[in-house]
Formats: C-alpha cells, structure tokens, sequence
C-alpha cells in the first residue's frame, strides 16, 4: 500500500484529464541540526490533480512545502519539476518557474488593501523600467492596467469584491485566508500550494474554502498540493494523498485506500511506535 | 454631502487605477495648486513666505524622502539631516563647475549624488534590520558631518567653512542670492516640489511602490513571491536620498542662502522623524501635514500669547514647544502610527457620509 499509486495519464470519475508527473520527489531527506524533519520521502504530482499531504502536527507537512518551493534545501535527495531536476533552489526561482503558495500562518502584507496584495501577486509579471514607472503613462499605465484587469478576474472568482480597497490587517481571519489564495493564484502558477488553507475556520468558511479549491483545479486546471487536517475535506477534494508521521512517508495513495491503511489509522490515533 | 462619490461609477480600471479616483480629490487637487501657486504669491507677505511656506514646502519634501524608506520600505534612517547635506554641498560644487547652467537643473542633478551616497549607506539593510540599521544611519550621520567639515574641497577651502551661495539667475529671474525676491524662491521651491512629488507618488502607487510596501509588511513572503530585496530596498534608498538631497539643495539655496554643517546635523535627522511620525508613516499628504505641523507649532506658539496680550518669553516658548511635540510623538507612535493623514481621512470619511451617518 505505502507504493507509489499509478501515474499514467488518467481520466478521473468527474472527468478531468490528470496528465503525466508534473514534480516529482526523489528520497528527500531534511535535518535541522539533529532533528530529522524529513526522512528518505519520495513521492510525485501529476499534472492536474489536487495532491494532499497529511498527516500529525510535527510530521514534516510544511518543512515538504518549504523544500518544494526551495525555502528549505533537503540535504539529500532531488527534485524534478517540468522534467528539469536539481537539489536546491532559491524561494524567487521556484515563483519564476510557476510555483505559489499561501502559508500556515496567513502571510499577507497587512499594511496593503486586498487589491494591492493581489496585485502584489503579480510582482514577477511586471516589467516596465524605473523611468516609465516615474512617468506613470505610456507603457508603466498600460501594464498596470493589463494587470490589473487580471488581479480582477481572481477578485471575482473568489467573491471578494466588497474588501477590495480594504487593508487586510482588517478584515477577518477567513477572508485573509482567501485574499492569500487569490494572492498565490494571480501569479498563474503551474503548481499551487496550500498550507493548511481552512485552518481555524468555521464550517461554513471551510464549505466556501472547499469550493473555491475545487474549482480553481477545474475553471482553471491547475495542480494542486495542500496539506490538510481534516479527513473529511481530504476526502472530498484529493485525487491522491500522501500521509507522513514523524518525518517518513506511512502511506500513499486514493482517499478511501489511505483512510482504510492501518499505519495511517495508528498515526492519527497515536499508537505508539 | 459635499464630499460625495455616489454616481461616481467607475467605468474603467483606468479610472479607478488613477491616483485621485474621486471627482472631489480631482477638484480639491487643482484648488490647492490654484491657491498655491496664484494667490500665495500675490498676497504672501515677505515674512509669511520666507519664514513660513519656504521652509514648510522644504522640510514637507524632506519628509517624502524620509517616508519613502520608512513609512513605505520599513527601514528607519537618522541620517536624512546628512543625505539633505550630501545634496546641498553638492549643487554647491555644480554651481562652481558650471557657473552658467540653470541652477533649477542642478539642484534636481545634485539629488543624484546623494542618491549615489544613500545607497552605499543602504548597502548593510540587505543583511541586517529595526535597531542594528538605525546605529548603521546613525553612522553615516556622523560621517558625513565629519566630511563636510574636514574635506576643505567640499566648501571651496573657505575660511568660513560655509557654503555661500552665489547669485544665479534663470527663466529671466534671479532666483539664488541675496537679491532673488521671496516670491521668486518661492515659486522656484513649489514647483521644484510638486515635481518630485508627482513622481514620487507615480512610483508608489505602481509595480515599484508595491515592492517597497510588500519588503515593510512582510520581507519573507516578498521574496516567496518573487521581489528581489536588493532592488527594493536599494531602490528605496536611492528615491529617498534623491529626495532629501534635493530638499537639501533647495534649503541652502532657496532659504538659507548660506550653510555650513551645523544645517545637516542629527537634529535635522531627529525634526524629519517627527514630522513623519507626527504627519503619518506612508503617507504623501502626512508629510505635507507633519511638516506643516511642526513648523507652525512655534511660530504658533509665539504668536498666541502676544494677540492676547499676554508677556511671554522666548525660553518659554522653546520649552513648550518641546513640551508639545514630545507628548504628540508619543501620542501618535502609540494610539496613530497613520498620524495626522488618518485624522485627516476620518474627517474625510465623514464629510463622505455626512448628514446621514448610517
Ligand atoms: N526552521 C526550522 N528549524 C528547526 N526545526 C524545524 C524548522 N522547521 C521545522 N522544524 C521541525 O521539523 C519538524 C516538522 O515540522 P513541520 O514541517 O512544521 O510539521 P507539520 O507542518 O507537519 O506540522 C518539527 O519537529 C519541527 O520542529
Ligand atoms: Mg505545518
């Protein structure tokens, strides 16, 4: 059961294409000092699908995020996205090659409405020189715009209209949660991740949350890995999910095969090792 | 009602991107420059001009430079009194290179040469933040005010020590020296002003500001997304020199008329703070308004107690002055770090709903 599951390009029962392996990770280990965070992890993501990662608290959940978009560097093992492997990356060359995320812990710019913390999103996109920037006119306008009619679309798909020119240091945590993916999707990245994105949120919250997952991986096609608590959620939105405790992967596979996987069931009942 | 934006539909990005959105900002805009540049001038008295919109406009310039790098990049300085000072000797050694060329062109060139020396000072934010690159300002502070005493070259080897400033004349006036009109200087610092500010604030409000702003709320996450840190604050450092260097220049020529290093000292560092502190950080109009603010407080002050008859002695006014801005700053750090700019939108705000406040 802790094998790989299939890769091969597959059609899933609601219809979506999941094409070949988009990241794929090769025994990944990670120490901080003597703490093992990650041991000997392997584990890939395919093109379009919604990957979860679960597991306990302390488990290794996010140091795994950290070493995908290279904030951490794992002292052993590699990393293949889009065909081209390495062992380190710098956190601003993964954004570059398409990979965003939101956080734990929101990580928004408070002192920034909504609208600039989208577009803030779009940093990698904008080019236009110092000079025109002074200017404002001409070609720094006209990208602006540009982006701006983008850093739209999101607001709209995520419903967050209303708060659009409100600093986010005011609003609700929930909705900071949701600026934070609008934010990671205005880069139009190739692989989203989310760190526990419906911590601390109420059922209702969570409900929306779920839908906008979903359908950010349908409308938009894009992949997916997050890391999630809650085995119901899981259920509901991951093709696949990878379950670690304790810094090694226990089980790997679909939804209903993992639920049913006994070290997994140890795990979360915290039978000892 | 009067300040209303109901019916104001946005029709485009375009005009919702822009940077007063609001018919009433548009038209309050053009009033202020209306009265700025026509009725200031027409109807100023010597004194209301030379001692008061002069250095007010001056110091407000000052203030934008400072904010840039602390209200909007997060990294304070205690070394804007020098970099005002690196723009002032500079223009200082232009007018001696090149005596013919418009003098209004080189105090915006000698802004550069302070940008230059900023950026080299900005150098250490990259590694270290908060206390550790205040004492690395603080430093350049006292560097540079070590520099504009002991390099003789800097002041043209003048037994006096000073820079004097010679008189120029441009656009047909003569705007430098003592012979230059109020008026003239006056005009001369505004529009210099509303030039660079008009820039300053296109920067803020685009890709650029944006960076600045993402490094102050949270560097980490910035990076995540892609900013580099070396440019943004780089950057920052640059306009933020650039512009106290100018306001530095503008303040020996345009004001003072002569200045030695006693003009760009810690203190001058310390009055910028507190009107950005006091005006609000990351505020373009908070910097109009602190400047504002600190330096009519005394004039204020002094002039109060005389309409009312009373006696009241120029050591008194000293100390109440202090008094006043010590309890304000620590007002403001505490209960408003938006300052008087959030005073000023709440009011705003209220004219927006007002009569109606549901
Ligand atoms: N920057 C760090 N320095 C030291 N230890 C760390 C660091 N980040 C994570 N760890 C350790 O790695 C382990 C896994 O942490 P984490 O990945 O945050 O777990 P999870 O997200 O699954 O709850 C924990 O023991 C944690 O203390
Ligand atoms: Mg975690």
């Amino acid at each position: 059961m802790s094998a790989t599951a299939a890769v091969r390009p597959h059609v899933t029962e609601d219809g979506r294409e999941l094409g070949e392996v988009l990241m794929d990770l090769r025994n990944i280990t990670l120490r901080f000092g003597g703490v093992t965070a990650i041991k000997d992890v392997s584990f890939n993501i395919q093109q379009g699908e919604i990957r979860a990662i679960i597991g306990p608290n302390g488990a290794g959940k996010t140091s795994m995020l950290n070493v995908i978009n290279g904030f951490y560097h794992p002292q052993e093992g590699s990393i293949t996205f889009r065909g081209e492997t390495r062992s380190r990356m710098r956190p601003h060359d993964a954004a570059r090659q398409g990979i965003s995320r939101t956080f734990q812990n929101v990580a928004l710019f408070q002192g920034m409405t909504t609208l600039d913390n989208i577009m803030a999103g779009r940093a990698l996109k904008m080019r236009r020189n110092f000079l025109w920037q002074m200017l404002r006119y001409g070609p720094a306008l006209e990208e602006e715009i540009e982006h701006r009619r983008k850093v739209e679309e999101v607001i709209d798909f995520l419903e967050i209209e209303h708060i659009r020119k409100t600093p986010v240091g005011r609003l609700p945590y929930g909705l900071q949660k949701r600026v934070e993916l609008g934010r990671a999707l205005a880069a139009e990245p190739a692989l989203l991740l989310l760190d526990e994105p419906m911590a601390g949120m109420n059922v209702e919250e969570k409900e929306d949350m779920s839908r906008f997952i979903l359908d950010v991986n349908e409308q938009l096609g894009t992949t997916i890995a997050l890391i999630e608590h809650d085995m119901g959620v899981v259920m509901d939105l991951a093709d696949r999910v990878v379950v670690l405790d304790y810094g090694r992967k226990i089980a790997d596979g679909k939804p209903d095969e993992v639920q049913s996987d006994q070290a997994v069931i140890d795990a979360y009942l915290g039978v000892p090792h | 009602m009067i300040y209303r934006e109901a019916g104001q539909f946005k029709t485009s990005y375009r005009q919702d991107s822009a940077i007063f959105p609001i018919l009433q900002d548009r038209i309050a805009i053009i009033f202020y420059l209306f009265v700025a540049f026509i009725v200031i001038p027409l109807f100023g008295s010597d004194f209301f001009l030379n001692s008061m919109m002069i250095p007010f406009l001056i110091f407000a310039l000052a203030a934008i430079g400072l904010n840039v790098l602390t209200g909007y990049t997060g990294q304070i300085s205690l070394g804007t009194g020098a970099f005002m000072g690196v723009g002032a000797y500079s223009c200082y050694k232009l007018t001696t290179f090149f005596p013919e060329t418009n003098i209004v062109l080189l105090i915006l060139l000698s802004g550069f040469f302070a940008a230059g020396i900023g950026m080299i000072f900005g150098l250490p934010s990259l590694r270290i933040k908060g206390f550790y690159l205040v004492v690395t300002t603080l430093a350049a502070q006292f560097f540079l005010e070590w520099a504009f005493i002991r390099v003789g070259w800097l002041y043209n080897y003048n037994d006096s020590g000073a820079i004097e400033v010679p008189q120029r004349e441009a656009f047909g006036l003569i705007v430098t020296g003592p012979a230059a009109t109020p008026s003239v200087r006056y005009l001369m610092v505004l529009s210099i002003v509303v030039l660079v500010t008009w820039v300053v604030s296109n920067l803020i409000h685009g890709r650029i500001g944006r960076s600045w702003m993402m490094i102050r709320d949270m560097d980490i996450a910035a990076e995540l997304i892609g900013v580099r840190p070396l440019h943004a604050k780089l950057s920052a450092f640059a306009v933020s020199s650039y512009v106290a260097g100018v306001a530095g220049a503008m303040m020996v020529f345009f004001w003072l008329g002569a200045a030695e290093v006693e003009s760009f000292d810690v203190n001058h560092s310390f009055l910028i703070l507190f009107m950005v502190i006091i005006g609000g950080l990351g505020s373009l109009v908070g910097s109009f308004l602190g400047a504002a603010f600190i330096w009519m407080l005394p004039i204020v002050i002094r002039a109060v107690p005389r309409v009312l008859g009373l006696d009241i002695n120029a050591a008194t006014v000293e100390h109440l002055n202090f008094m006043i801005l010590g309890a304000l700053i620590i007002f403001f750090l505490i209960i408003e770090p938006h300052g008087l700019a959030r005073l000023w939108s709440v009011v705003k705000q209220k004219l927006r709903v007002w009569p109606f406040p549901y």
